[in-house]
């Protein structure tokens, strides 16, 4: 065997490799499709989407998708009021004020954070935050969607803090230093210069945070509760799309069945949301690397 | 106050912010280890918890063998997974492929479409394809070492290419110069220095997979279950003990056993990252 045709063995083995995330992203649609179809056929698409009730279970079944929907985006909305101003302080006091030192510490604390499993942050959420919460607003259910909100909002919270610490990082020190030449303090330089200048990344980094926390589901599973009424009020139980398809695998809905089926809608529906966020934060990203290579 | 002094207080004041937002992240993380040990000690010193299996029936003699023994395998079908596939990826896209050509774009955007796919659509992806195989196969430990591998792909490869990219050109170059061929240099250089670099990389995925339940919940996964795994049969995890024990009803029970479990798999996960930030640490200061 001359070593000629082991480079093209080896190119040609390494490629089918490669192949293999292609083939998974086929797959993935695909299955999503494949249970989404005969789950359309039964019930419309328009049905699905612009209906208030949500009762799979019933007789008649009623399919209206909109109180997971409003309750995945409550969810985020409380997580992401916790987690933008802890995660972009921490990034800006990261980046900017501590000295070497004490970043070499806070840093990994952070990272501790981040490697969190979900499951843990969900036993926080019903253990620690609900009381707190049942304290302060006397007959609040144990799961609701604030406990949830919060915890969702700590464990996105790293994400955003290293995703905007690297943001102001790319800034290039000759901005602020030209800032500090002209007098300013470093408040104004920080609100003024580096965050203005870093902004694309770090809405970036909110919108991935947000894409993050619409897919989160032990949190929610554990302590968002398993109600489906559409409601606005923070303090009441509600599901998310997540919850939903956590909650009713573990019921084992067989493969086939119009339960099953059910899943994948939702899931679909889940899949689109996490895509367009995910692409949105892409491009922004995309664009500001362009800005400072 | 003249103006110059009002500026330097408000300086001073947005410091003391900033400094508050990381403190409170510090707060929850202590309030958090605080609130596992008080409950969790009694069991965490317990021999019997490492060694009999969860049982519903006896909770004062529960244990956590069953599931650290199911985590530990899943871990490990994950690791044959991804071992090839995320290295072999890399490998394929950083040396042997134009980075213009049709087909490093195609992979490239799969794979980062596949990041940001939420871990549960893994698991029901799972459930539908292995479903479809055979009904029994979905619950089983395999499916869901196979699923947990599938999910940290992406991060796999990623961090792959990132150490194989710092690799010294002129390395490459000289072996190139002595004549090598594309995949003498590959074993001769580029995969032994860029080694430690994945092999970090791994470890963190298979640390997230070991703390993952959504996907094997979707899977249709035992939460509960009583014996000791193997590859075909059905399975617990920690995770899904967690879970289990925290969704129970009956806390005063329950809370301290899930917190328990919680500091052996946090205590798992903190070896994990002690070692991939030691080969960090050890091999980013070689040139």
């Amino acid at each position: 065997m001359n070593k000629y045709f082991a480079e093209r063995l080896v190119k040609f083995v390494l490629f089918l490799l490669s192949s293999i995330s292609i083939i998974i992203s086929i797959l993935l649609v695909l299955f999503l499709f494949k249970e989404t179809i005969p789950f359309f056929q039964k019930v419309s698409p328009l049905h699905f989407l612009s209906e208030t009730i949500w009762s799979p279970n019933s007789s008649p079944a009623l399919y209206g998708v909109l109180p997971l929907v409003v309750g995945t985006f409550m969810i985020v909305i409380v997580s992401i009021i916790v987690a933008i101003p802890l995660g972009l302080g921490s990034a800006i006091y990261l980046s900017e004020y501590a000295s070497r030192k004490a970043r070499s510490i806070l840093k990994p604390i952070l990272e501790i954070l981040a490697g969190i499993p979900s499951v843990v942050y969900g036993f926080f959420a019903i253990n620690f935050i609900s009381p707190l919460i049942q304290n302060a607003f006397p007959g609040t259910p144990l799961t609701n969607n604030l406990v949830a909100g919060l915890a969702v909002g700590i464990m996105i919270t790293p994400l955003i803090a290293s995703m905007s610490e690297d943001a102001l990082s790319a800034v290039p020190t000759r901005m602020a230093e030209a800032s500090f030449g002209l007098g300013a303090t470093k408040f104004e330089t920080v609100v003024k210069v580096l965050v203005p200048s870093a902004l694309s990344g770090i809405v970036a980094s909110f919108i991935l945070a947000v894409s993050r926390a619409i897919g989160e589901t032990m949190i929610v599973t554990i302590a968002a509760g398993s109600s489906n009424t559409l409601t606005f009020n923070p303090l009441n139980s509600l599901q998310t799309m997540t919850g939903y398809i956590a909650n009713t695998s573990r019921g084992e809905a067989a493969v086939g069945s119009i339960g099953f089926q059910t899943l994948f809608a939702v899931a679909l529906l889940l899949f689109v949301f996490t895509f367009i966020f995910n692409f949105i934060a892409k491009r922004i990203t995309k664009k500001y690397r362009l800005r400072y290579n | 106050m003249s103006r110059t002094q009002k500026r330097k207080l408000f300086d001073k004041l947005f410091a003391g912010i900033l400094l508050s937002t990381l403190l409170i992240c510090i707060a929850i993380l202590v309030w958090l280890i605080l609130g596992l040990i008080g409950p969790g000690l009694k069991y965490i010193i317990k021999p019997s918890f490492y060694l009999n299996n969860p049982s519903v029936l006896d909770p004062e003699n529960s244990g956590i063998l069953g599931p650290l023994i199911g985590t530990i395998l899943l871990v490990f079908v994950a690791a044959i997974i991804i071992i090839p596939i995320g290295i072999g990826t890399a490998l394929f896209l950083e040396e042997f492929i134009n980075k213009n050509s049709t087909v490093y774009k195609t992979i490239d955007l799969s794979i980062s479409n596949l990041a940001g796919v939420p871990a549960i659509i893994y698991g029901l992806l799972g459930a539908s394809f292995f479903g479809l195989l055979n009904n029994s196969l979905k619950a089983s430990l395999l499916a869901g070492g196979i699923i947990l591998g599938v999910m940290i792909i992406p991060t796999v490869i990623v961090t792959a290419q990132e150490s194989i990219k710092s690799v010294p050109t002129s390395l490459q170059e000289a072996a190139y110069g002595l004549g090598m061929t594309k995949w003498q240099v590959m074993k001769a250089v580029v995969i032994p220095y860029a080694l430690p670099g994945m092999i970090t990389g791994i470890i963190l995925a298979l640390s997230r997979a070991m703390g993952e339940a959504a996907p094997l919940i979707a899977l249709g996964a035992a939460t509960s279950a009583n014996f000791i795994p193997n590859l075909t049969s059905r399975y617990a995890a920690m995770p899904l003990i967690i879970y289990s024990w925290t969704a129970n009803p009956n806390q005063e029970t329950f809370l301290p056993m899930a917190s328990a479990a919680i500091i052996v798999l946090l205590f798992f996960l903190i070896i994990l990252n002690s070692i991939a930030a030691y080969l960090r640490n050890k091999y980013s200061t070689r040139l």
